[in-house]
């Protein structure tokens, strides 16, 4: 029956759990749907990191590192990044299917349809990560530190792509079509991505683009996933990777929560 | 800890209107989608919104649904506030949009459980309904398909069924029959009338007055964002269309006025006629029995036929009464107003 229960927030929050996971096997049934999509999201990575092994392996080998070696833990921030870019183009076709109307519509707890979607977004590249881990393997990257680093070096970066993707999830619900989704997602992870010491070691940067590659987060986030896959000095980028994904968590929840509540 | 309403309880507990909205105002940018409604609709009746694209339909039902906030005015639904208390009324709602809302690639089953989840009803029941609903709507042979390979009206009714998982107490259902086949229109609306034999309040917005007036109890005629009219089907038959019309065309149009000078003292005097074409309509009541007393009239007066038909009267003949416009070009004006606005084929059915 219809009581005053229904409405409190103590009854919505205590829903978010099992509303998420409702949401959450639905986005992911997609993917299992769709073999296409998935044989060819996976086969991108793929050839890009044999590419930049292979391209600039041969000119790169920093501080005597191989470059396989130096690459690889930075490759794995790049498949989370780009990953979690997809939330919004997911996010986008709902809205413009009328998915969200409907969801919006039912008495189901309000951040379950985003943290359904960034769930599934955050499973769905987990699984590039180790794959890409096996890649990396089979060219040649060796973890050097051990089995639970290499471990926490995986977490790191996948909870990093975790909260980027509410970043993408409040693209997706503040622009108005899957196209401009889908630029709009993109084009902000390039300088995260370039400009930062993912791909070389930011000391052979113009000083100003050493100025943004320092504060840009995913340099700490790789040095953690670097230093626990390699050794090294780890603690200090883990605090710094920590603290950026608990900050931007912070803001985007809310932010996307919000939108999502407001959509016109 | 399930939230889920049973209509006796829920549509009674507070008595009065199960819907209920005063002074609604919502403009988007220079457009005045709702400009001021009132409407009440009594627990246990259907109330059709009948109007042109463009008159405020949709934006009425994502108000009273809550989707939208007005700019202005309030809204009840079962005795709560749309604003106020939006998550218990999501409780008491179900809802089909203008465009089928299902995931392609979920099967036509697992849509409908996954609603049923969603409104909390617990993983057996959600079985249990889909099943029923499945078989409701014909979809039984097509539940274990991917919603991807459903035809337009296989959509159409399995977002209705959607809409239905719940019982919920009061449903909206903006344009419900649009892109149904004929069979499909019928069975829905025998699915409606069960469903308000059984205490469901219904709100449903058309643009056919036929489907108003076999649903109905009720019907709000909207305009600009404005109802201009409203009572029983009945009711606005003969204020503004009649009951039939009979229609003709004269094998001589410069005969046209004499023939309307014959004829104007027949259904009220609400004779209208298009002298350019020969047309003349006139409201009636009673039909088959003024149609002798006109081919008698027009004999007597040596005016020959080339086309005579009774037919039931359009919302296009309803509002042209009440508004002294046609629905078509008001549509075309709401069109140029939108703008950008997404625009949807005119889906009217003739009766």
């Amino acid at each position: 029956m219809i009581d005053s229960k229904s409405g409190t927030p103590t009854y919505r929050l205590a829903w978010t759990i099992p509303d998420t996971l409702v949401i959450t096997w639905r986005n992911l049934v997609r993917f299992r749907r769709l073999p296409q999509l998935l044989v060819f999201s996976t086969i991108q990575p793929v050839m890009l990191l044999l590419l930049f092994n292979y391209v600039f392996g041969g000119v790169i080998s920093p501080g005597g590192l191989k470059y396989t070696q130096y690459l690889l833990p930075g490759f794995l921030v790049q498949i989370v990044l780009f990953g979690s870019a997809q939330t919004s183009v997911g996010l986008a076709e709902d809205l413009s299917r009328g998915m969200i109307d409907r969801f919006r519509s039912l008495p189901m707890a309000r951040p379950a349809v985003l943290a359904g979607r960034t769930v599934a977004d955050t499973l769905r590249y987990t699984f590039l990560v180790v794959l890409m881990i096996g890649v990396g393997y089979a060219i040649g990257f060796r973890f050097q530190n051990g089995a639970v680093p290499a471990i926490a070096a995986a977490v790191i970066a996948v909870l990093f792509g975790f909260a980027f993707t509410w970043v993408s999830a409040f693209i997706g619900m503040s622009v108005k079509d899957v196209e401009t989704a889908q630029v709009a997602g993109f084009v902000w992870i390039f300088p995260l991505v370039f400009a930062s010491s993912m791909f070389v070691p930011i000391a052979t940067m113009p000083d100003w683009l050493q100025a943004f590659a320092k504060i840009n987060p995913v340099t700490p986030t790789v040095d953690t996933v670097r230093a626990l896959s390699l050794g090294g000095p780890w603690a200090t980028p883990l605090w710094q990777s920590l603290a950026w994904i608990g900050g931007i968590l912070l803001v985007f929840v809310p932010l996307s929560v919000r939108r999502y509540r407001r959509i016109p | 800890m399930t939230g889920e309403p049973r209509p006796e309880e829920s549509t009674n507990v507070q008595g009065g209107a199960a819907i209920s909205a005063e002074g609604l105002r919502k403009t988007f940018g220079k457009i005045k989608a709702l400009d001021g409604i009132d409407l009440a609709v009594p627990p246990g009746t259907v109330m059709a919104l009948l109007g042109p694209n463009g008159a405020g339909k949709t934006t009425f039902v994502r108000i009273l649904t809550t989707l939208l906030s007005p700019d202005a005015g309030q809204a009840r639904v079962g005795g709560y506030d749309v604003i106020r208390d939006a998550a218990t009324v999501r409780n008491l709602i179900g809802l089909a949009g203008q465009y089928p809302a299902v995931d392609e690639f979920l099967t036509g089953r697992e849509n409908l459980e996954m609603v049923g989840r969603l409104y909390h009803l617990g993983g057996s029941e959600a079985r249990r309904r889909a099943n029923e609903l499945l078989e409701a709507f014909g979809l039984t042979d097509a539940a274990q398909r991917r919603v991807k390979t459903y035809s337009g009206g296989m959509r159409r009714r399995i977002d209705l069924a959607a809409s239905l998982v719940a019982k919920t107490p009061v449903l909206f259902l903006d344009e419900p029959t649009a892109g149904l086949d004929p069979r499909s229109r019928l069975n829905l609306w025998d699915v409606i009338t069960n469903l308000v034999s059984e205490g469901t309040t219904v709100l449903l917005s058309t643009q056919n007055l036929e489907e108003a007036d076999r649903l109905a109890n009720n019907i709000a005629v909207l305009d600009n964002g404005r109802i201009i009219e409203q009572g029983t089907a009945q009711y606005l038959k003969e204020c503004c269309g009649g009951d039939v019309l009979i229609q003709l065309r004269v094998a001589d149009r410069a005969q046209t006025p004499l023939a309307v000078e014959l004829l104007g003292t027949l259904g009220d005097g609400k004779i209208k006629s298009v002298p350019e074409a020969g047309e003349i309509s006139i409201p009636v009541v009673g039909g088959p029995s003024i149609m002798a007393e006109v081919v008698r009239r027009l004999d007597a007066g040596g005016i020959v036929l080339s086309d005579l038909a009774l037919r039931q009267p359009t919302l296009d003949d309803v509002f042209l009464a009440l508004t002294g416009r046609s629905a078509e070009a008001t549509e075309e004006d709401a069109a140029k107003a939108a703008g950008t606005r997404r625009s949807r084929r005119n889906e009217r059915s003739a009766p």
